[in-house]
């Protein structure tokens, strides 16, 4: 889908800054949010994805979760999780944290082995904890600011920064780039699929707690990813009160 | 978007402490796994009865949150401007939408274990966050913090933050735009619609 090479990184942030002077424009009417600078250009693509969400994925995500027994499903999510595995190792490496990166690869060559390519989990058993990287967080840990909120289309919430993170997600990611092309779209296909089907239960919570679906997935979504970039000890906020 | 359901997973297991002079943490877990218990054992809950759900949140978790504080954080800045009828319909309003949205997370509540950290507090110290894990098969643990104050001598929760993200923060940007745009009385409404439009829909099952 996307194609490879660094003009990409920089298509984006060509297009990052249009759409930034579309928006600012925009934006003057309303009193603008300074973490969501192009927030007009965001409600579109969210409103985009999601439609498509809705007429398409989610129906064939909430099929797909009613078919298959959980131990099959769990079976799918360790599998693509233990692909993961290396490229978190990676980033935790380029982060600093060698003792993350060793357990990583670890968990790579006991879940890749015994756990019979990954579909069985054994290493979290063994103490191996999964850990959650990108990078966007890489980045981050850097010292890259967020940049703007950007929504992505088909991809859904990001920043400026976890924006071009994603681009070399992509690159490094092996599913994408695996030789036979059927094999790989089914398996492109099945990990999406899998993946929305796990987030159908926080489909109901959105639609209960959000007043406005759209601000309330954007300031979650920057939250979490400050806690994520802090690996869960982020500096607390002050309250305003 | 994982952290998502985190949110649901959190939401779940964010039932409070209750009115004693224990230890928050000690408190935390002994009503947390009394809840889970009840629906462990609760078929109808799992399947997604909301009304159960709704009736459960009410008997054993609504006693143990401190609403005004929790209103009061969320609308912020803004509080200060509404007057005592705004601010008591507010808390209401917000109450209601809270029970809500737990209620329906309950129903997502399938065997996760809950991982209970050691506590971190100063003797003396009136506001304490309590952090705890809730471990998942096949991917990261999600975290789950409850922000507690001592009320005379009863812990309260007024904050629960999932995987980092905290409900008041949340909330506090969107009530801030919805006063911005409507002032007190359009989030007043906004929030009452959100009642009631999500009340008939239950009603509806």
């Amino acid at each position: 889908m996307i194609p490879a090479g660094k003009t990409v990184v920089q298509r984006i942030l060509t297009l990052a800054h249009a759409v930034a002077m579309a928006g600012l424009l925009g934006a003057c009417a309303t009193t603008a949010n300074p973490k969501d600078p192009i927030e007009g250009f965001n409600r579109a693509v969210f409103a985009f994805n999601d439609s498509v969400d809705t007429a398409i994925i989610r129906p064939v995500a909430v099929g797909y979760d009613t078919a298959l027994p959980t131990p099959v499903k769990s079976g799918v999510s360790n599998f693509f999780g233990n692909i993961a595995d290396v490229f978190i190792a990676v980033n935790n490496l380029l982060q600093g944290k060698l003792p993350d990166a060793a357990s990583d690869a670890g968990r790579f060559a006991i879940n890749s082995t015994v756990g019979v390519l990954g579909i069985f989990d054994w290493a979290t058993d063994l103490g191996l904890e999964k850990h959650d990287e990108d990078f966007g967080q890489t980045f981050g840990r850097w010292g890259v600011g967020d940049g703007a909120y950007l929504v992505l289309p088909f991809f859904g919430p990001s920043t400026l920064r976890d924006g071009v993170g994603l681009v070399f997600d992509v690159k490094a990611d092996p599913v994408p780039h695996y030789k036979h092309v059927a094999a790989r779209n089914t398996l492109l296909t099945v990990r999406g699929v899998n993946e929305r089907a796990t987030l159908l239960p926080a489909d109901k919570l959105i639609a209960e707690a959000a007043l406005d679906k759209y601000s309330y997935i954007r300031d979650g979504y920057l939250q979490r990813r400050r806690n994520k970039i802090y690996d869960g000890n982020a500096p607390r906020v002050v309250d305003e009160d | 978007m994982k952290w998502l359901l985190g949110m649901v997973l959190g939401l779940v297991l964010a039932t409070a402490v209750s009115a004693q002079e224990i230890a928050p943490d000690a408190l935390v877990k002994s009503v947390t796994d009394d809840v889970l218990d009840i629906i462990r054992k609760d078929k109808e809950i799992q399947s997604g009865n909301t009304k159960k759900a709704i009736e459960l949140v009410e008997a054993k978790v609504l006693p143990h949150f401190n609403f005004i504080h929790m209103a009061r954080a969320a609308v912020g800045r803004n509080w200060a401007k509404a007057t005592p009828e705004q601010q008591k319909t507010l808390t209401d309003e917000f109450r209601s939408l809270l029970v809500r949205t737990y209620s329906a997370a309950l129903t997502g509540y399938k065997n996760q274990v809950v991982d209970y950290k050691p506590l971190k507090m100063q003797p003396g110290e009136a506001e304490v966050v309590v952090r705890t894990e809730i471990k998942q098969p096949g991917a990261k643990a999600i975290q789950l913090d409850y922000t507690v104050e001592l009320i005379g001598s009863s812990w309260k929760v007024f904050d629960i933050a999932v995987s980092g993200v905290s409900l008041i923060t949340n909330y506090r940007t969107e009530f801030t735009t919805q006063v911005t745009q409507g002032g007190i009385d359009g989030l007043i409404k906004s929030l009452q619609d959100k009642n009631k439009s999500a009340g008939e829909g239950a009603a509806k099952k």
